[in-house]
Parts: C-alpha cells; structure tokens; sequence
C-alpha cells in the first residue's frame, strides 16, 4: 500500500497555493469595499435629511430658505413606474408565453429571441432619445415633456427584462404537467392560464421585482421625456418629479441644501429599490421550481 | 402525445371528442393575439433603429459620416461635430471599468464557488449582488462628492511617481477618465461575476475531483481544471460588462468632467457618447444639426453596444455548447 502514497506536495507548490487563495480572498473583500462604503456614506449624509416632513413636502424650488421635501419625486417614481409595469409585464409576460408555448424553435421564435437579447443590450439613453424623438419633440397628446412618456421609455427597458426571466421560468415547468392538463382535454388557452401560469407564477414576480427596481432608479430616459418638476401631479400629460432625476438636478446644484437633499432622494431611492430585490429573492427562493 | 396511438374505441368516435368551432375560437385569439405581440417587439425594435438613421441623417449629410467620426473637435457653437473625444473617452473608461473590474468580479465567483466556507456562500453572494441594486445616480453623487475628493492624492502622487509610465502624468484634474472607469468597474462588478459564478459552478465535480487526486492542491484545481473549463463563460460576462459600461450615462456624467477634448493621460477630463447626449439634449432642442448629432452619438452608441454584446452572447454560447457536448461522453472523449 505505500508503494500508492503520492509524494508530499513540495514546499513552493504550497506556499503558490497558499498565496493564490489569499489573493483571491482579498480580491473578494475587495469587492465588497464599495458597498460598504456606499452605505456609510448614504447613511452618514442621508439620515440627518430625511424624516416625516421630507417625505411629505414638496420641493419649494426657492433661491433661498428651505428647499422643502421630495413628496413629487417618490410620488412621481411610483406614479411612472407603476405605469411602465401595467403595460410592460403583460407584454413581456405574453410575448414569454408565446416563445415558450407557441413560437418554441420555429425561424419566428429565434428572431424574437435575438431582438429581445438586442433590447436587453441597449443603453438607457438611447432609449430615452428614441422616445424624445417619436414622441417628445413631436409633441404627441398636445404635450412636450410628459409622465406617460417617461414611463414609456421606462417600459421599453423593462419588456426585454421581464419577458427573459419569465421564459426562463417558464420552461422550467414541467412538460408531464402540460400533458397532464391536454390529456384532460383542456384547451391550450385553459392549461396555459390555469396550469402553467400558476406554476411559473413565483418565478415571474421576481422577474417583475428585478425590472421595477431597474427602471426606479433610472435616470436618463426619464430626464429627456418626464423632466423635472417640483410640484406634485397626478397627470400623465404634465411634467412630473422623480427621484433620480431630482438628485441628478440637484448634484449640479453648488448649493449645500441642495445636495443635502439629493443625499436624502439617494437614501430613500436606494430603500425602496433594496425592499424591492429583497423581496424579490425572498420570493425566489420560496418558489418550488429552480 | 401522438395522437394516432389513441384509437377510438367503444362507439366513441373521434368527431365527439372534437371541439366545436366556438369552443376553439379562444385558442385561436390566443395563438394570433400572442403571435401579434411577439411581432410587434420586432417591428418596435425596426422601427427604433431605423427611426435613429433617419433622424442622424441631417449630420452625415451636413459632415459627412467619417468626418463625424474621426475629426476630434466637439464645439457645437461653431458647427463642428467630431465625434473623436467622445468615442475616445467611452473607449478609455470603458477599458479601465474592464481592467478593474473583472479581475476582482472573477475572484469574487471563485472565492465564492470553490474557496469559502459553505456557510458564508449565500450571504457573500447576496452582498456581491446588491450592488446592482444601487442606481446609477447615486453612483454619481457617491463618485461626485466623495471619491473625486478623497481620491485625488492618491491620483496626484501616483502621476508624480510614475511619470515615466505613458498615459500617467501630468497635470492631475478633480473628475477624470480614472475615476469614471472605477466608478464604471464598480458597476459591471455584479453582472460579470453573477455570470462568471454561472460558469464556474458549471464545471464538472469529476474534473475537479480528477485534478484533485493526481495531487493537485486547490488553487492548482481551479488553474487546471475550473479556468480553462470556464473561460469562454467569464469573457462572455466580461464583454456583458462592457457593454454595460458603454452605455453607462448618469454616473459616468456626474465624474468625468465633461470636457469634449481628449485628454493627455488617465488623470484629466473627458467625455463620452452617452454623456454628451445627456448635457446637451436641452440646447440641442433649438438646433437640428446638434440634434442630428447627439442622434447619431446615440446611434454609434447603439451600433457599438450591439457589437459588444454579438460577441458576449457568441462566448456564452459556445461556452454553453461546449459543455453539452462534454456531457456526452463520446464527445468528452474526443474533446
């Protein structure tokens, strides 16, 4: 049996083992750096600003005294990302259906495919141009700059988001399933609303959480098609606030208010779209499937 | 499901199991209603790119298509549009996010994959994950207000002491190439190594194993047995990276100075594609030519993004392909 005992690993094999795992080590509390210390910061110059009052006052846009609170911009966030999500996830949800249940490998499907994954591609801001130009400097709905085209854009973003993760869950429903229903006489409609959906349901919501955290916190589409405002609107033709856009204004500000003001936008941005991934893998992992 | 299997027995014939006509109407809707849809996201997809060539038009005709994009002097007062700094500093900082970045988002997948203890896995991946979840704008106003400042020694001693490295010395400036690209690293962290863990977990345990019970020590494994199986998989994350950076406006916005000149080393402003078409779309409302232009920076911007991300997926895919067919073994063998 000695003859099979391997010779003991040389000192120097040993000593690049052990320098190798530490890099990589370091590296990784490299990357963890950052976070930490974008969280202090957020935190540090942040907690001072927000409050009750903040999140209930709007900005009073005033040269001087009080520059007020963010009340338009959450609720304009809310106001165009929850429009973008009413018209987005139907549409990502179907056009993952229809690849999953209906397109599958046909010539249609993989075009379908590739745009998506092209869309999946595209900046942010070229989004936003494409917007301004079709629909903002055409002055589409007797309006320049307005909400609903803000949730456009934001929408745009979404689709590509929403229809992968939801056609990845949906191909994770089991084929025995689908079968199961057919071999019933349920027609397609039927097995694909009340056995497929159900299933793949989980996995769909996290998909939908990930793209409203993405379009909450951004910016540049929003700048071209929403603008900045400061008062509060419930009207999708009017100019309306946002979070992002208003801390990007007020970034460009010299004024200290200001810019104490982004910091509690940034902070109040960041936990909301924190609650919203968390939730997201919460629900992800509480799903039977994957 | 083959249907010629199932022969009507007992009385039953096959016309009774038919659905009427109005009971098939529903499937119908579905599949054209669908069908529809799916179309429409490639006509949406048509029509975007086409509308971008059609409204840059203006500018190729009034600079002409090479002018725009190799004469380097951006002074929109004037009329004279050369995409050059531009284009350089969307290449510059986009090359420094991905210098930066990926060693330390690959390290991060196989620390997490292969070296660290089971039991701090899941929350090492979560925390590597949540930068994602931090917008772009705070990215900015982060980048803006605390590492331009606490950076900048930093940034004036290593211009002074290593001069003699070209692209390094020189006069130091506050926002700058270096700091949009750490910024821009910061950014593509959690997407390259969210892909890079994908790969890497993919690896065969009985490669590993192999490697392991010729003698191997762990970090000979993953040089032998997990890199060169996972390669394809990390570059194709990678390039996903930078496309991601790319396209990257609002942070890169708020730290990179905004100069449209090209900048003589790492430390001194610049500009970029994305950049440009956020500061200027307001005065360019007024000024078709300009708009013209800032639509065809955009639509260099989407042309470049969709090359970056052609390659990205044909890495991914090659990478997945390759270890379908290790699967098999017959294919194994021959590999």
């Amino acid at each position: 049996m000695s003859a099979l005992a391997l010779p003991p690993t040389s000192a120097r094999r040993r000593r690049a083992d052990r320098v190798a795992r530490g890099l990589v080590a370091l590296l990784t509390l490299v990357a963890l750096v950052p976070l930490v210390l974008i969280v202090y910061y957020l935190l540090k110059q942040g907690l001072s600003s927000i409050g009750l009052d903040f999140w209930t006052t709007d900005p009073t846009g005033s040269f001087l005294g009080s520059p007020g609170g963010i009340k338009s911009a959450i609720l304009g966030t809310i106001v165009m990302v929850g429009l973008a999500t009413a018209v987005a996830v139907p549409v990502g949800v179907g056009v993952a259906i229809w690849l999953v249940e209906l397109g599958r490998a046909s010539r249609f499907a993989h075009a379908v495919r590739y745009f998506i994954d092209v869309m999946t591609g595209v900046p942010s801001i070229v989004f936003g141009l494409f917007v301004y130009i079709t629909l903002v400097l055409a002055g589409v709905g007797g309006s320049s700059f307005a909400a609903w085209k803000g949730s456009v854009a934001l929408g745009l973003l979404m689709l590509p988001i929403v229809t992968r993760s939801a056609e990845v869950v949906l191909l994770l429903v089991p084929d025995t399933l689908r079968e199961a229903a057919y071999a019933l006489g349920a027609p397609r409609w039927r097995v694909i609303a009340r056995v497929v959906l159900p299933t793949a349901l989980p996995g769909i919501v996290t998909g939908v959480l990930l793209a409203i955290a993405r379009a909450a916190g951004e910016t540049a589409p929003l700048l071209f098609t929403a603008a900045v405002v400061n008062d509060t609107t419930f009207n999708v033709n009017n100019r309306m606030n946002s979070l992002p856009a208003l801390i990007f204004q007020n970034v460009g500000q010299a004024q200290d208010r200001l810019v104490q003001m982004a910091w509690g936008a940034a902070l109040t941005l960041v936990a909301m779209v924190l609650v919203l991934t968390l939730l997201a893998r919460m629900i992800q992992r509480r799903s039977r499937l994957s | 499901m083959e249907a010629g299997t199932i022969t009507p027995a007992g009385g039953r014939s096959s016309e009774s199991l038919q659905r009427s006509p109005a009971a098939r109407l529903p499937d119908r809707l579905l599949r054209w209603g669908l069908t529809a849809l799916a179309g429409g996201v490639i006509a949406l997809i048509g029509y975007f790119f086409v509308k971008l060539i059609v409204e840059s038009e203006p500018i190729f005709q009034k600079v002409g298509f090479l002018d725009f994009l190799f004469t380097s002097d951006w002074v929109p007062s004037k009329g004279l549009y050369g995409a050059v700094p531009l284009l350089a500093g969307t290449l510059i900082t986009s090359a420094i996010a991905l210098v930066l970045g990926v060693p330390v988002a690959v390290a991060a997948a196989l620390y997490i994959t292969e070296l660290c203890p089971r039991r701090i896995r899941s929350p090492l991946t979560v925390l590597v994950e949540l930068l994602a979840a931090v917008p772009s704008v705070v990215y900015g106003l982060w980048g803006f207000f605390f590492l331009i400042p606490k950076l900048g020694p930093a940034e004036r001693w290593f211009a002074d002491t290593f001069s003699f490295v070209p692209f390094v010395g020189g006069s130091v400036t506050g926002p700058n190439y270096f700091v949009a690209g750490l910024i821009l690293a910061i950014m593509i962290l959690p997407i390259t190594s969210a892909i890079s863990r994908e790969v890497i977990a993919t690896v065969p345990s009985e490669h590993k194993e192999a490697a392991l019970a010729l003698g191997a020590t762990r970090w000979e494994m993953i040089r032998m047995a997990v890199i060169p199986y996972a390669r394809g998989g990390i570059a194709g994350g990678a390039m996903l990276g930078l496309g991601r950076a790319i396209g990257e406006t609002i942070a890169v916005t708020l730290v990179i100075g905004n100069a449209p000149t090209v900048g003589h080393s790492l430390f001194q402003q610049g500009y970029t594609l994305a950049a440009v078409i956020a500061n200027e779309f307001g005065e360019a409302a007024s000024d078709p030519t300009h708009r013209a232009a800032l639509i065809a920076a955009g639509l260099v911007l989407f042309v470049l993004t969709l090359v970056v991300n052609a390659i990205a997926r044909a890495f991914v895919l090659r990478a997945e392909r390759g270890q379908r067919a290790a699967r098999t073994p017959a294919a194994g063998m021959a590999a």
